[in-house]
């Protein structure tokens, strides 16, 4: 697993990806951050896995910056999304946009990570008591 | 014509590879292509109605037709985030 543009298998912080990123023009910075809870669909969750097809997901989420920076006046947006292996707490993904209003950079990341979720080819196993199955539906 | 497929999650298991290369006939679809796979690995066939396809790192319709060297991609219910 390589370290991407945007795909990572360290720890990633989400204070330290939102720091900065406002310029002197920007009045709101908006974060999401993807945690790892211990239930899914009423099953204990042990800790998880992500794999990706990576080459294309570092493409598609370029794609989905640059469509949101079509859509909205945005002065920055960062997305950094963790593979392997994961344990409850740990973050799973950060998304960060700054813009010169709150409305955008609120709606941009809602819609960043809505749209990551639904497109960006990244899978998710998830380790039971009973056994381990690759996650296949959109929540 | 020959292409690249690769594989991901549970379709990677039950087909034992994320990688192989495949020989298929001139104007084969993706369509085609995973049906001449499923032949060799049925519990994938079972599988199609939750896969799409990516050539070259663009989902597109299994229609379409795959140029030599193509790299098909299926692609099974993403769940980042």
């Amino acid at each position: 697993v390589a370290e991407g543009r945007h795909l990572t298998t360290e720890p990633i912080d989400p204070a330290s990806t939102a720091i900065g990123l406002a310029g002197a023009e920007d009045g709101a910075v908006a974060t999401f951050t993807g945690v790892v809870r211990n239930h899914h669909d009423g099953r204990e969750v042990l800790w998880l896995e992500y794999e990706a097809y990576e080459e294309m997901a570092e493409r598609q989420i370029d794609n989905l910056i640059a469509e949101a920076r079509r859509r909205w006046p945005l002065s920055e947006a960062v997305i950094r999304h963790r593979l392997g292996h994961l344990n409850i707490g740990e973050v799973s993904v950060v998304i960060a946009v700054a813009a010169p209003h709150r409305a955008e950079a609120l709606e941009s990341c809602r819609w960043l990570i809505d749209t990551l979720k639904a497109e960006v080819p990244i899978f998710k196993r998830e380790a039971h008591a009973v056994g381990e199955v690759w996650v296949d539906d959109h929540e | 014509v020959k292409v690249t497929i690769l594989l991901f999650a549970r379709p990677r298991e039950v087909v034992g590879a994320g990688k192989l290369e495949l020989q298929v006939e001139m104007g084969s679809t993706a369509a085609t292509a995973f049906q001449e796979l499923a032949v060799r690995h049925p519990r994938l066939a079972e599988m199609r109605a939750n896969l799409r396809c990516a050539v070259d790192q663009e989902y597109v319709d299994w229609e379409t037709a795959l140029h030599d060297g193509a790299e098909l991609a299926l692609i099974p219910p993403t769940a980042g985030g």
